[in-house]
């Protein structure tokens, strides 16, 4: 892991109206390294997040991405940037096939969107990248598939092969694994690891046993302020933690 | 089963769409080989509206949004036709390109404000901005004002060869849309064209992805619009006159109905929209004068009770 | 033209006179909106049918009192016809699909009139009582009837502020339009709710065609210009807020009135006459770019 963060927020304050949601929240993520962030429903993680990649506004604090700070680019500038997103709630496009998003991806990626006579590529000329992505989230058999057939566990998949597809140095993951079942879980905690040395990841979970397996790091938000930050085992002894948000979770593990 | 289903109504869909195209393509050649001079400006008057009716669905199929103002560079096509031969411009080599490059202009700087805006507002200051240019062009008194004026000079190939010959100006017509239509279907199936239907279908996922669909979808419409004024120029030569008439929201709430009657998003739905809107107009004309009547009631009931244009007409077997 | 004072408190009267006109349709426009998510586009047929049912009760009713009032009942039947049959289905529909079956609605109408009365514009004989200028300075005197208009138009504005404020219905339909989501917790019958409304709408517009009748011909597609102008005033007021409905309905008559003495005189006949009409869709447009919610309007969904 280098030395400098790839992602690195001060003191992040984002107010809805009287109410703090995000108070004074200061996180980093390095290049390779995972990190997890968990805390109780309303803790304030969505909108963490959205101020992250830009969806909404900070109050006061900063935001820096390789050093550079981006509290005024765009979404799609900081996408530019390297950062991608995976939403809670696959954001696809229903009409189209699912090879067609990562051609999309590609598009997005390259700058190539003026190109406006040239047929674009399809499914028959995939390019090897696409379908490594694909072959890597399992999805190669569904290529040609509209995203109307794709079952849940499916279009998760899919919301991670645009991340990837993407050329992006972040990967913001929002509950990747909710509402999969047991062997799609274990595919995709699988696959999680395998991404680790080529990305920084920011990890939003509910799955603690997950989060302990994955995390190199884990940030504990409650109430809309980092509570601890540390390595898992910290994170599972702290008694701060443990009264907050753990507690009874853990025994059950 | 359900995919069968799907894939099935997709193909078939097409199919159809194709050679319902395919057999207009063919009568509008043909049909002005008889030299009757009625069923001739017929045609051509399919062909102009279909220009038109395409134009529009670029904007309505595939950008998404509902424009109640292309009759306003319909009628800067018109008027272009008219100003032009007013001041003795009638080589189509001349005229064509003032069309679109006026309308371009207008078009860009309508579509840069409009296209801020989504849904509701979208439909009102498209429909704003074509009541400004209709005032425009009633309120040029040297042209007519609110009766407008009579075509001086058709717009001309060479001498001897002009638009006022009802083959010429169907031939003319079919090449323009052909044209049109091959455009348009490059410009979809391009990488600007997937961000099109990308921006349509989500565009918070667009701008997570790197791209903001403004630029993209601002170019669509400038070119829309010049597509549109195309036939308006041909508009201007079929009836050999040119009016605000051609600018009103009535027109364009008329060209939002060919998109619809024919399904939008397909580019070939609209021209048998324009085909079916102008057979129906001249049936009901013929039978009644109160047509438009007739019209509104076909309109209101399409709303109500066909799901997919005319082309939903033909499909069955579950697939909806 | 010599703008004297004179003219100048005249076209102040008349812009007022717009206003209040503009101000019935608008009502209807904000409220569909607001509480049925409705767009509307034979609105201004309403005003069309007011117009043609006032000349055709005027000429088979001697009191002008009763003939009014006759009118408004068919509007009402007429109104609670077409939402029972037509309008209740656009509801859950898309937007494209209201403006198309809507704007059918128009050009049904547009016609069946002058399938019923003919092509020529119809004129409304006034009882002499409503005839004359009324004194109001010395040297001004303004028609009778223009005043009788706007005073009627403050009474429906009034009635209207009473029944949306004083009653049940009414409050339900105030918390409809500006928070739609709400009308499902008020327990409310949304049936009864939706009927009311378009029924109200249509009624306001149909008086306003009413009392148009007398001054303008009345003849097929006459509401229509005023049906745009009244999507502006709504757009630029704050599509939901009745309070900007009212506020730029004023403005709007106002500074059309005014503009049409003011801009030939600032930049000559030819692009004063184009800025006259184009006016208020400019300022329609930049409400639209600046400030889309509009003067007093809710954040749009």
């Amino acid at each position: 892991m280098s030395a400098l963060p790839i992602l690195e927020s001060i003191d992040l304050v984002k107010n809805f109206g009287a109410l703090s949601v995000t108070d004074k929240v200061s996180l980093s993520v390095f290049f390779g390294e995972l990190h997890a962030l968990i805390g109780p429903n309303g803790a304030g993680k969505s909108t963490l997040i959205n101020l992250i990649t830009g969806e909404l506004e900070v109050n006061s604090g900063s935001i820096y991405f390789e050093q550079k700070l981006i509290n005024s680019f765009s979404v799609a500038s900081r996408s530019r940037l390297g950062i991608s997103r995976a939403y809670q709630v696959p954001q696809l496009f229903p009409s189209m096939t699912v090879a067609d998003h990562l051609i999309m991806a590609e598009i997005a990626a390259s700058g190539s969107g003026f190109k406006m006579w040239a047929k674009r590529a399809n499914l028959n000329n995939l390019g090897h990248v696409q379908q490594n992505i694909l072959d890597q989230v399992g999805l190669i058999h569904m290529a040609s598939k509209p995203t109307a057939l794709l079952a849940h566990g499916q279009k998760r998949q899919l919301e991670l092969a645009i991340c990837l597809a993407s050329g992006a140095k972040l990967l913001i993951l929002d509950e990747p694994l909710a509402g999969l079942g047991p062997a799609e879980s274990a595919q995709m905690i699988k696959l999680l690891h395998s991404l680790k040395c080529s990305y920084g990841i920011l990890l939003v979970e509910h799955d603690m046993e997950a989060v302990f397996s994955l995390a190199d790091r884990i940030s504990v938000l409650v109430n809309g302020s980092i509570i601890a930050t540390g390595s898992p085992e910290l994170i599972k002894s702290d008694p701060i933690v443990k009264s907050a948000y753990l507690g009874d979770e853990l025994e059950s593990h | 089963m359900m995919l069968h289903n799907i894939m099935n109504s997709a193909a078939n869909k097409s199919n159809r769409l194709t050679i319902a195209f395919g057999i207009i393509f063919i009568l509008a050649i043909l049909i002005p080989l008889l030299d009757q001079v009625y069923y001739t400006k017929l045609v051509s008057r399919i062909l102009v509206f279909a220009i038109a009716a395409v134009s529009l669905d670029l904007i309505v199929g595939f950008v998404g949004r509902v424009s109640l103002g292309h009759a306003a560079f319909f009628g800067i096509g018109v008027y272009s036709a008219g100003v032009s031969a007013h001041f003795g411009v009638t080589q189509i080599w001349v005229v064509i390109p003032t069309a679109i490059l006026v309308s371009a202009v207008i078009g860009c700087f309508i579509g840069s404000i409009s296209l801020r805006t989504s849904g509701l507002y979208f439909i009102f200051i498209t429909l704003a901005f074509s009541q400004m240019i209709f005032f425009i062009a009633q309120g040029l008194r040297m042209f007519g004002g609110d009766d407008g004026f009579t075509l001086p000079a058709a717009t001309k190939w060479i001498d001897g060869f002009d638009l006022s010959q009802p083959k010429i100006l169907a031939y003319t017509m079919i090449v323009i849309l052909v044209f049109i239509v091959y455009i348009a279907h490059r410009l979809m199936n391009s990488n600007f064209g997937l961000i099109i239907l990308a921006s349509r279908d989500n565009s918070r996922k667009v701008n997570s992805m790197g791209l903001r669909p403004y630029p993209y979808q601002l170019t669509l419409f400038t070119i829309s619009a010049s597509m549109c004024a195309l036939g308006g120029v041909g508009f201007a030569n079929l009836n050999e006159y040119v009016s605000p008439a051609s600018i009103s929201w009535i027109q364009s709430g008329e060209f939002l109905f060919m998109v619809i009657l024919g399904s939008a998003g397909t580019l070939l739905g609209p021209i048998l929209g324009a085909a079916a809107f102008v057979c129906l107009e001249q049936i009901f004309s013929a039978w009644t004068e109160y047509w438009m009547f007739y019209l509104g009631i076909i309109l209101i009931l399409r709303v109500l009770f066909l799901k997919t244009g005319l082309l939903g007409l033909f499909q069955n077997r579950g697939s909806h | 033209m010599d703008i004297t004072i004179g003219l100048f408190i005249e076209q102040i009267f008349n812009g007022l006179q717009l206003g209040m006109i503009l101000f019935l349709m608008a009502v209807g426009v904000t409220l569909t909106f607001g509480v049925m998510n409705l767009i509307n586009l034979a609105h201004g047929s309403m005003l069309m049918v007011g117009a043609f049912l006032i000349a055709f009760t005027t000429s088979q009713i001697k009191s002008f009192g009763l003939a009014i009032f006759l009118a408004m009942i068919l509007v009402f039947l007429l109104s609670w016809v077409i939402e029972k049959v037509l309008v209740k289905q656009l509801y859950q529909k898309s937007h494209l699909d209201q403006v198309l079956a809507s704007f059918g609605l128009s050009i049904v109408f547009n016609d069946a009139v002058i399938m019923i009365w003919g092509k020529d514009p119809l004129f409304i004989n006034l009882p002499t009582w409503l005839e004359g200028p009324v004194q109001i300075t010395a040297d001004f005197s303004y028609p009778l009837y223009r005043l009788v208009i706007t005073a009627v138009a403050i009474a429906a504005g009034i009635v209207l502020w009473f029944l949306l404020t004083k009653t049940r219905l009414g409050m339900q339909i105030r918390a409809g339009a500006e928070k739609r989501e709400m009308i499902g917790a008020l327990g409310v019958n949304i049936n009864f709710l939706f009927t009311s409304v378009f029924a109200m709408s249509a009624l306001l517009a149909a008086l306003a065609g009413i009392m148009l009748g007398p001054m303008l011909s009345v003849q097929t597609g006459m509401g229509d210009p005023l049906l745009i102008l009244s999507l502006a005033v709504v757009v630029i007021g704050g599509i939901g807020s009745l309070k900007g409905a009212l506020y730029a309905a004023l403005l709007v008559g106002l500074v059309d009135t005014l503009g049409r003495m003011l801009w030939p005189n600032m930049l000559g006949p030819l692009v004063g006459n184009i800025i006259s009409n184009a006016a208020i869709y400019i300022l329609m447009a930049l409400v639209i770019a600046i400030r889309p919610t509009g003067l007093l309007g809710r954040k749009m969904g």
